[in-house]
């Protein structure tokens, strides 16, 4: 973890002068860690302005509807998303699920007019796979979830283009196309859904025993045994409420276009995985609030926004999202590096 | 504390384990009082490391009696012997490097409420739990730079610090460190070892495995020696039997 190369070594024998150098790095270090702490939003602050004096639209109440409504299906994902990296997982099969929960509503919605019940269908499609997710990988004994999410992505796919023909289905009772579409004041309902989701996993990560225990997992998984923390429960369980959150993105995104359709969340994965990324999470697990999926997923609808109101080409926009996620991949590794020698350093004031 | 002043806290009586054709501990019998360390000597494949598993529930004896404060017990899993009040700190620590001491030392024994929701579903008590673990670092006198700061933060000693303050926490028995100053440099290791003499005047029984002799001499009340799965040797270690001790170790 630490480099062995003592690169900002002290020099032995300048006496009294070591220690007043050794405070200031340890202050410089931390300075850097704070920095690349607050960096994500920070990024978005100063883009926002930017983009706000570069283009007149930008800043307009049309616009930033515009832009939250569209990012609305990404936040809620990538929050799922999100919990399933804190355990040092991935969840591939975001995309495909929203597709096949977004049919399975249209399927429900043929049976019943009820707008709850096929709420209540796209949820429970979303969880359930999810659950196959959580139940392979911890009871298949993967040493990844890498592949059973990508099997998973596959079967989703299929099933939805099985189930709807290979067609978009139309058709979603009137409350889902208000909470997918319309706005209040300007403001879309997706907005409030976004929200309320954000408002539950905050205090399931920040308050509650589960949400301590799902960083432990993320933060050293055999310590997390032998502290008595249910790791396999608690593994299931982040896939479950992943696959929950993809459901809640059909929601929304068949409330939008009035259909459930298999050909949904194409590169929906790509998208949460960024978010959670460039929000500022660790990849490595066990790091980031909820906040950083939610920052990360309004920076990249920022970013295509801007890339469409500069008219820059569409493919375009997908080379600067990869760029902007190794970017953020590179911070994170930054930040490894720093914590390492802000611990040598409080080691070499003890000696 | 003191009633357990003559009776054992922990005694281990003729353990035995195997591991298919291999006798990993052969009759072994050790006791540890309250008060006191015991020293757990061996060179490298013993038997050290399995009688401290077997102790905290990690695997059983095949055959033989762990009695907690005379009373024969059935330790079956890492929880059993914490309910027992048996605490291990294992060499790699078993710290969350993203997690803050006192998140550390509650982990999977959170203080939450309200009670009779699952243990899961409970909401933190973060106050209380930082104030507690605050007071266990003070009481131990370990001082740390920042007690909000993530563990990752910290250097080796310090983290040894907390790992050990931790199972001081709810250690009302028995210690058990394995090799707790392997990886640490001067400094760091003596405030170790001071940390582990505190624990044992607070009346803990403490299980000590290192191959410092400077260690065993300063510390230890007893020192125990295993060689191949075989108890070869138990004195009190002093300054004049280090040689002796150093050949029991190694069977010359």
């Amino acid at each position: 973890m630490v480099s062995t190369k003592p690169i900002y070594a002290p020099p032995l024998a300048s006496g009294s002068k070591v220690p007043n150098e050794r405070e200031g790095r340890a202050y410089w270090l931390t300075i850097g860690l704070r920095l690349l702490g607050v960096g994500p939003i920070l990024i978005l602050l100063l883009l926002v302005i930017s983009l706000s004096i570069a283009s007149p639209v930008f800043f307009t109440t049309r616009n930033v509807a515009n832009i939250l409504s569209q990012t609305a299906v990404i936040a809620v994902v990538a929050m799922g998303q999100h919990l399933v990296i804190l355990t040092r997982g991935i969840d591939l099969s975001v995309g495909s699920n929203l597709a096949l929960a977004s049919v399975v509503g249209a399927i429900a919605f043929r049976f019943s007019d009820s707008a709850v019940l096929v709420i209540l269908a796209m949820l429970l499609s979303g969880a359930a796979v999810g659950a196959v997710n959580g139940l392979v990988y911890v009871f298949g004994r993967l040493p990844h979830p890498f592949i059973i999410t990508l099997a998973t992505l596959s079967i989703a796919k299929g099933l939805a283009l099985e189930l709807a023909q290979g067609r978009a289905m139309p058709g979603m009772p009137g409350f889902i196309k208000t909470l997918g579409g319309d706005s209040i004041l300007g403001v879309p309902y997706s907005l409030f859904v976004v929200l309320g989701v954000t408002v539950l996993m905050l205090i399931m990560a920040r308050t509650m025993v589960w949400g301590r225990w799902i960083y432990a997992v993320g933060g050293k998984p055999e310590a997390a045994v032998r502290m008595g923390i249910p790791l396999r429960a608690v593994l299931i369980s982040t896939y479950v409420i992943s696959g929950l959150c993809a459901g809640i993105g059909a929601v929304l995104l068949a409330g939008r276009t009035d259909a459930g359709s298999p050909l949904f969340g194409n590169l929906l994965e790509l998208d949460t995985i960024a978010a959670v990324i460039i929000g500022g999470a660790s990849f490595l697990g066990g790091r980031g609030h909820i906040g950083h999926a939610l920052v990360g997923a309004v920076m990249i609808g920022v970013i295509r926004n801007a890339l469409n109101l500069l008219n820059v080409d569409i493919f375009f926009q997908l080379i600067v999202i990869g760029v902007v996620i190794v970017l953020a991949v590179e911070s994170d590794v930054l930040r490894g590096y720093l914590e390492g020698r802000v611990r040598t350093v409080q080691a070499a004031r003890l000696q | 504390m003191s009633a357990g002043q003559a009776l054992p806290v922990l005694g281990v009586r003729n353990g035995t384990k195997r591991f298919g054709p291999v006798l990993a501990l052969d009759d072994i019998s050790i006791e540890v009082r309250r008060g006191e360390v015991l020293a757990l000597l061996g060179d490298n494949g013993a038997g050290k490391s399995t009688l401290i598993k077997c102790i905290s529930g990690v695997h059983q004896f095949d055959s033989g009696q762990v009695d907690i404060d005379g009373v024969p017990s059935h330790i079956r899993s890492p929880m059993d012997a914490r309910v027992a009040g048996i605490e291990t700190v294992y060499q790699d620590l078993a710290l969350f490097d993203n997690l803050t001491p006192a998140q550390n030392f509650y982990a999977g024994r959170e203080i939450a409420r309200p009670a009779w929701l699952p243990l899961g579903m409970r909401f933190l008590s973060s106050g209380q739990m930082d104030i507690a673990a605050k007071d266990v670092l003070a009481r131990l006198k370990v001082t740390l730079p920042k007690l909000d700061a993530t563990v990752a933060l910290m250097s080796g000693g310090q983290r040894q610090a907390v790992a050990v303050a931790r199972a001081s926490v709810f250690a009302h028995k028995v210690v058990i460190l394995d090799e707790p100053t392997a990886a640490l440099g001067l400094r760091e290791s003596r405030q170790v070892l001071d940390l582990i003499s505190r624990l044992r005047d607070e009346g803990n029984a403490v299980i000590l495995i290192t191959h410092n002799m400077e260690h065993v001499t300063e510390l230890a009340s007893r020192a125990v020696v295993l060689r191949q799965g075989r108890k070869v040797g138990e004195l009190v270690p002093d300054k004049a039997n280090q040689k002796e001790l150093v050949a029991m170790i190694v069977g010359a």
